[in-house]
């Protein structure tokens, strides 16, 4: 029997022991050892495409140009009245009231300032931002997006989330094994969270009025009415924040003397030094500043001394595991421009069981339904094509678990499918052994020419299959990938299983297979 | 075990007529379906939100339908049983696009007097990503049809691809009359089952074709009709047998599958019936009606081989020094 030991045989066995030996880890689920990585349809997870809208970063990249020109026109004490962003235009505005001072305050601005235009008309100065710059911040708003919430999902202590973006402007979270509702709502809520942060003052000379007046007339004053977070009270606050969440250097969650969980936070250099700025001068008059966090008023508190060393404090209504989410998203950055969604999947890992469980009957039944009858119809021949399935199973699990790609329901389905197409082959292989057979040729012979006339439609047939497989796989999205990825490999294998193997074979058994007794070995009577 | 043996050619080709009337009737009534009650498209394509419930016992669903009108964005929701009477999935048009928006929680509220429930799948595809969607689906379809004339064009001959391509055609569309006419929901998965359907179908009339291409070779009568019914009928046996393992598989997988990948393996299943059909009563009369030229492939073929023996034997004497 060795002396018949061929090529294709020992790369059949070859092929079968490397399917065996590398679908133990999946099959065992192990801990060592790559595996095939469930879908977020079988584990149960979240899946969600996030568009993201950028023009809402060029927005606020406006506001923080307008907070960096009136720190720099207070900072140089430059006399200027009406500072404000013109919504329509998107550009600051501000008039210069010293003649004398156009030119230096054009110089200062333009030290200060990158990628804006700064257009002076007689005392008017209107600074808008270049469009290159206006592409390149909604360019840098979805990789910064990307970045943070990736950032803020690791922080959260996630296992293995998958944050990357998709196309131009889309943004791709894949969040698997999630356990419960309430921490699904909490990833929501991380992802969803600008985690803007901005220290605005109170405009203290019309504070009184602001629960009666109207969001219009408060633009008017260059003001904006934002709400307590708790409280039905408003506060009326100056349009350009003192500064905000950019220069923010660490968050923390943290106990207060009364027990009650806040968050403090750091400014780096410079917005400590605007900070001490601000509060230098607002303790005079004893001014409020607001603490606001994604427009909404945490805290407004009376200053009373000038703050160096730029520490702050957020308090609210917070849960211990608000504060800790809170502190995370601050810490990550602020998301420069909202995202919202384009698509969710939201799988609970009963569901995910349920499916693997009904996936894995079928796949079993259909199996042993394709075994028996093989077997049955074709004597040994069958046992042969049967062996073959078998190492092509092993191998489409073995070579998905290497490249630890993902199995999903429709994939499940796609490996149903192929032991279907698989056998096709062995199938015609086997008919067209019988017919020369049925003509009197001799086994040796009726095997050799069985293969060479079976192959051309074999290799055909599983050429254009492959196409259509592969035009899915470039289309498709999730679970259908992973389906047009299965049957690829499946049809692959099938080649090296279900043609070489098989021929490998019967050309070992050769010898035993008697002429006479060929009703037991292709199911035929001569 | 034989169930076929091959004794004489079958005259299939006779019986193509009739079939022809079939096949064209059954095509134009599924275009029918498509242009008048048209693809009762998923959310997948349609965009919407999905939301599957689990209930402890049987599901109560009028007082579910009752329940959600408490809340005006499930106004008009859309409830079915799912599979058993335990679950049910709610559907309703539009999609909410806040990340931090907690439908399951939201839908539990509405629902909590209806009974022990579980949220198990909540699905939300905005209307952008649907149309999104719907063109890469039909943009996949026709690139593998395309692929696929190619591919059979030089591995065959066009009359060849064209045939095959018909049969296509006419597979994928009674399939779609199917998921039409039994209120299928359309969704990726169904995309993917009817482009398994291409690969499938065409999978059986190539190795149809196969068999023609040997016959027009080998078969000594050149009448191609004759040509045509040997080789048909010497794939019979194969044909009947892979749809049959085919067919249990996919049978399986639609019986004890699960209500999700029911839609999926339904058109699949169809698409087995309607494959096995078309490779033998489509693609090979359109391949007679399109009129082959045994003769003169016969002739080119002939000159072919002698050119090369020609060739092969000016070598031999240019190695031997004789020329």
């Amino acid at each position: 029997m060795l002396s018949r030991l061929n090529y294709r045989v020992v790369l059949f066995a070859f092929a079968f022991i490397f399917g065996v030996v590398f679908s133990i880890p999946t099959l065992t689920n192990s801990d060592s050892g790559k595996k095939i990585t469930l879908g977020l349809d079988l584990q149960g997870g979240l899946h969600m495409l996030l568009g993201i809208k950028t023009e809402e970063a060029v927005v606020s990249h406006i506001k923080s140009i307008a907070g960096t020109v009136k720190y720099v026109l207070d900072d140089n004490d430059a006399v200027v009245d009406n500072l404000h962003i013109d919504n329509e235009t998107n550009e600051v505005r501000f008039n210069a009231l010293d003649s004398d001072e156009y030119e230096k305050i054009k110089k200062w601005l333009t030290e200060d300032l990158k990628g804006v235009v700064i257009v002076r008309n007689d005392s008017e100065f209107s600074i808008a931002i270049t469009p290159e710059e206006a592409e390149r911040t909604k360019k840098n708003a979805i990789s910064q997006a990307v970045d943070t919430i990736r950032n803020r999902l690791d922080q959260f202590g996630l296992a293995e989330p998958t944050v990357a973006k998709q196309g131009d402007d889309k943004i791709l979270v894949e969040v698997p094994g999630i356990k419960t509702k309430e921490d699904e709502k909490r990833i929501k809520e991380l992802i969803a969270r600008a985690a803007h942060l901005q220290m605005m003052a109170v405009d203290e000379d019309r504070a009184a009025r602001v629960m009666t007046m109207s969001a219009a007339e408060a633009k008017k004053y260059r003001d904006v009415i934002l709400p307590d977070v708790k409280t039905k009270e408003k506060y009326l606050l100056r349009e350009i924040p003192i500064l905000d969440g950019s220069m923010l250097t660490d968050a923390k969650a943290v106990f207060d003397k009364n027990n009650q969980p806040i968050i403090t936070f750091t400014l780096n250099g410079e917005g400590a030094k605007i900070f001490g700025d601000f509060s230098g001068e607002a303790y005079k008059t004893r001014a409020r500043m607001a603490i606001v966090l994604d427009n909404k008023v945490y805290s407004a508190p009376h200053i009373n001394e000038r703050i160096g060393g730029g520490r702050g404090q957020i308090s609210g209504n917070f849960t211990v595991n608000e504060t800790r989410d809170v502190a995370i998203a601050l810490r990550s950055g602020a998301l420069l421009a909202p995202v919202y969604v384009e698509e969710q999947r939201s799988v609970g890992p009963s569901l995910g069981a349920d499916s693997i469980a009904a996936s894995k009957f079928a796949l079993m039944l259909g199996f042993v339904m394709v075994f028996m009858f093989m077997v049955f119809y074709y004597g040994y021949a069958g046992v042969i094509a049967d062996v073959a399935l078998i190492a092509n199973l092993f191998l489409i699990l073995a070579i998905m678990s290497l490249f630890g790609a993902t199995l999903t329901l429709p994939g499940m389905a796609g490996i149903v499918l192929t032991v279907g197409m698989a056998v096709d082959a062995n199938v015609i292989i086997t008919e067209r052994i019988r017919e020369l057979l049925r003509e009197g040729k001799s086994v040796a012979k009726a095997i050799e020419d069985g293969y060479s006339n079976a192959f051309t439609a074999i290799w055909d047939a599983n050429v254009t299959t492959l196409i259509s497989a592969v035009v899915l796989y470039a289309y498709g999205t999730g679970p259908v990938k992973g389906f047009a990825l299965t049957m690829s490999i499946g049809i692959l294998a099938s080649m090296l299983t279900a043609i070489l193997g098989t021929h490998g074979i019967y050309e070992m058994l050769l010898p035993k297979i008697n002429k006479n007794k060929l009703a037991r070995w292709f199911g035929i009577k001569v | 075990m034989e169930l076929f043996n091959y004794t004489k050619p079958i005259n299939l080709m006779g019986m193509s007529r009739k079939f022809g009337i079939l096949s064209i009737v059954m095509v134009l009534l599924s275009w029918g379906l498509l242009m008048t009650k048209g693809f009762n498209y998923g959310i997948d394509f349609a965009g919407g939100t999905l939301i599957q419930v689990k209930y402890e016992g049987d599901a109560p669903i009028s007082k579910i339908r009752e329940d959600l009108k408490q809340n005006p964005l499930y106004k008009n929701a859309n409830v079915t049983y799912f599979g058993s009477n335990t679950e049910v999935v709610i559907r309703i048009k539009s999609s909410p696009t806040a990340v931090n928006k907690d439908i399951g929680a939201e839908v539990s509220g509405l629902l909590k007097d209806t009974g022990k429930l579980e949220i198990r799948r909540v699905d939300i595809v905005g209307a952008s990503i649907g149309a999104e969607f719907r063109n890469k689906g039909l943009m996949a379809m026709m690139l593998a049809i395309i692929g696929i004339l190619l591919y059979v064009s030089v591995r065959f001959e066009w009359r060849f691809a064209v045939a095959s391509v018909l049969a296509l055609v006419h597979d994928v569309s009674i399939a779609i009359g199917a998921i039409i006419l039994f209120n299928v929901e359309v969704n990726l998965d169904i995309l993917a089952a009817l482009l398994t359907l291409l690969g499938y179908s065409l999978n059986d009339t190539i190795i149809v074709f196969d068999r023609i291409r040997e016959g027009i070779r080998g078969i000594k009568n050149p009448n191609l009709t004759g040509i045509i019914n040997e080789s048909v009928t010497r794939t019979l046996s194969r044909t009947v047998l892979t749809s049959l393992t085919t067919f249990f598989v996919v049978f399986t997988l639609d019986f004890f599958g699960g209500e999700i990948i029911h839609g999926f393996s339904f058109t699949l299943l169809v698409g087995v019936i309607v494959g096995t059909y078309s490779s033998i009563f489509v693609a090979s009369p359109i391949l007679l009606w399109l009129g082959f030229d045994v003769k003169g492939f016969r002739l080119k073929e002939a000159e072919k081989l002698k050119r090369e023996k020609e060739k092969d034997k000016m070598r031999a004497q240019y190695e031997q020094g004789t020329l």
